[in-house]
């Protein structure tokens, strides 16, 4: 187990440093000026080709892009001096850098915005499995039923409208035009618990119940294969209770599939959730990274970047963990 | 035990039909089946895959989907009538009075489980009153009389860390839990290879001999019927066609389909020109079976019957010649007479010159 964990916290840096490497090089090698958008906003929408020329200098886009990858990373490590045009700006480890918009701290920014991220993925995901595994559960005890053919259909309805009138339609009717949920806002749940409960529940619900379906879909498949299985019929035949037979040597190995799709998933919702925090307006990372990207905010385009490949590479190796839980053929080695 | 009234045998089947309604049809597995099975006595039910014989057994634990399958006639096991019975009274028999092993162990033990944990499970959930340590020692007790070595410690591993035979003991074991008075065996040695398959029929003797237990093995391996059984039921289409004393039906044959079986049944101490004959052609049709006797479209000896009534009219189960016990469903009307003259020259020439048994 440990030599497991730190073999994978080795391979998966290595993916991270890549990632880091290949976003830093795109944008550096890329067709528009990543100076460009700062050098318009300080002159008014006036940049001239000498000015830009000047900015990217100010940048440091006229040194090799090692040097400046490298200063770029040893900043994560230890305080970094960014000078931006005649202002000196001190930015402590670990230091993302500077974002070219509005010359705030892009750690700073992370440190608020990637908790709102955080609260919509945990609670999310959770409804994912609540919602999706205990109706794909019901469907598949009942297959070829009524109330499994229902359930399916609904959730393909579901899941074909488009997710943002989804959420914009839950928005306005349940919030703005009935109250019937309480005003969406997000409070840190270390303030106030239950402000932070009551402020994101409705987004929560939208996001679950729209995830949900695909859960209801994949784990009745994979309910449906094992129910068929040898060893569910010998739990049936040593006379258990049809409860235990579905849930603890049914459910047990239909869950590995499911495992699977939910640890990517989770690490996409920790990567931002663009349309939610859109509509909700909510401050998360996902909004953040959508427009730093249009106006090639670097920095935060890879602080953003680096969440997704550190999440993707975190659930990876706690979706092997759940695997070698759930299934003991499965060593950790 | 229940008690079982005076001689009726302790499971008693009564023309058992199933059947499984499905998109292309109704697909008739079991028709109109009758047997019975002594305590400590062994019935063997021989047939082809799809020849309904494990759909008949499964029938007497319920485990068919009620949803999917009709049932119809009467299973009475130890006194209780157990066609329509209620899910929680039909779950108090399964794996207490009735168990049954399935072959492949491998796939009928779940992977993710203990072995103890697998078998503690099937004792608890019939003794409510014992406690997990009571029913671990109760499975390490198990797995020692099935002749596992250390016991104490295999009790903690998962089945892929058994071997086939291991597996296949612990599956007993865990069948035998409970002292079940009727043991249905699928197939118990059709994943092993042939020494162990040996090893498991000795222990399944010894266990039935210590247990009293009445038990029905399911095979389509004549060699196990020929070791283990009291009684054979051979099945095809769904319908017993040859049913009796063990010995009588292995050395008396009256049905051309048995005589198939026995012909196509490899035997490396036999005499080198003894010949193996296949059965032609496929298992029929359940959706759509052959009119008349099921096995004439591949019986070669159809032509002795005097005209059409092999393909119009079914046969039916009726004593032969040897007595009232050996019922077969055959129209032949001598068919000691071509056994011996056409088959057992083919199968077995050594008995020929020895003279018949």
């Amino acid at each position: 187990m440990f030599s497991f964990l730190v073999k994978r916290v080795l391979a998966g840096s290595l993916i991270v440093v890549m990632v880091s490497i290949l976003v830093y090089a795109l944008f550096w090698y890329g067709p528009k000026s990543p100076a460009l958008e700062l050098c318009r906003r300080d002159t008014n929408n006036r940049c001239t080709d000498a000015k830009l020329v000047d900015y990217e200098q100010k940048l440091g886009y006229d040194n090799p892009i090692y040097s400046e990858y490298g200063k770029w990373a040893k900043g994560l490590v230890s305080e970094r001096k960014i000078e931006f045009g005649t202002t000196e700006y001190v930015c402590a480890a670990p230091c993302l850098g500077l974002s070219y918009r509005d010359r705030s701290q892009v750690t700073e920014q992370l440190k608020d915005r990637f908790p709102v991220t955080l609260s919509l993925a945990l609670g999310a995901s959770t409804l994912y499995l609540l919602i999706g595994v205990s109706t794909g559960v019901l469907a598949a005890r009942r297959r070829g039923t009524l109330a499994d053919k229902v359930l399916v259909a609904s959730t393909l309805v579901f899941s074909s409208l488009p997710y943002y009138l989804v959420a914009l339609l839950s928005f306005l009717l349940l919030t703005l035009s009935t109250s019937a949920f309480p005003e969406v806002q997000y409070v840190s749940f270390f303030d106030n618990p239950a402000s932070w409960f009551s402020g994101l529940l409705l987004v929560w619900l939208v996001m679950g119940l729209y995830g949900a379906t695909a859960y209801t879909r994949y784990s009745r498949g994979a309910m449906v294969e094992a129910l068929s299985e040898d060893y569910v019929r010998t739990a049936k035949a040593k006379g258990l209770r049809s409860r235990t037979v579905v849930f603890k040597h049914g459910l047990r190995s239909a869950l590995v599939p499911v495992v699977t799709i939910f640890g990517l998933d989770v690490a996409f919702l920790l990567s931002g959730t663009v349309f939610t925090e859109a509509i909700f307006d909510l401050e998360g990372i996902g909004k953040w990274g959508v427009e730093a990207t249009y106006i090639k905010d670097l920095p935060v385009v890879q602080a953003t970047s680096l969440i997704l490949a550190v999440s993707v590479v975190v659930m990876n190796v706690i979706v092997d963990i759940v695997y070698s839980v759930l299934d003991p053929r499965v060593r950790l080695s | 035990m229940t008690s079982v009234e005076g001689n009726e045998p302790y499971l008693k089947v009564t023309d058992l039909t199933v059947r499984f309604p499905t998109a292309d049809g109704l697909v008739q597995a079991v028709t109109d089946l009758s047997y019975g099975v002594d305590l400590g006595k062994t019935l063997g039910i021989v047939g082809e895959s799809g020849s309904g014989k494990s759909v008949s057994s499964m029938a007497v634990l319920g485990l068919h989907d009620r949803r999917s399958a009709q049932i119809d006639g009467s299973i009475v096991v130890g006194g209780t009538e157990v066609v329509g019975l209620s899910e929680d009274k039909m779950r108090s028999l399964r794996g207490n009075s009735v168990a049954m092993i399935f072959q492949d162990a491998l796939a009928a033990l779940h992977p993710f489980y203990k072995i103890g944990k697998q078998l503690s499970e099937a004792y608890l959930v019939h003794h409510k009153g014992a406690t997990k340590r009571e029913a671990r020692a109760r499975a390490i007790e198990m797995l020692d009389r099935v002749g596992i070595p250390q016991p104490d410690r295999r009790v903690d591993n998962y089945p892929h860390q058994f071997s086939g035979g291991m597996r296949q003991r612990a599956m007993i074991a865990m069948g035998l839990i409970n002292n079940p008075s009727l043991l249905i065996a699928d197939e118990p040695t059709t994943a092993l290879d042939v020494t162990v398959q040996a090893q498991i029929l000795d222990l399944l003797q010894d266990l039935q001999r210590e247990f009293n237990s009445a038990v029905i093995i399911i095979t389509h391996d004549l060699g196990v019927v020929a070791e283990m059984a009291d009684d054979v039921l051979v099945m095809y289409g769904g319908r017993a066609v040859e049913y009796g004393p063990c010995k009588d039906i292995l050395t008396h044959p009256e049905m051309p389909y048995t005589w198939g079986l026995l012909s196509s049944v490899p035997d490396v101490s036999a005499d080198t020109n003894a010949r193996m004959i296949p059965i032609p052609g496929n298992p029929p049709s359940l959706l759509a079976p052959p009119t008349g006797c099921a096995f004439h479209p591949r019986c070669v000896h159809a032509s002795k019957v005097q005209g059409d009534l092999c393909r119009t009219t079914l046969p039916e189960l009726l004593p032969g010649v040897r007595g009232e016990n050996h019922l077969k469903r055959c129209h032949l009307a001598n068919p000691d007479a071509i056994y011996e003259a056409e088959v057992l020259p083919e199968i077995a020439p050594e008995i020929m010159e020895g003279g018949l048994r």
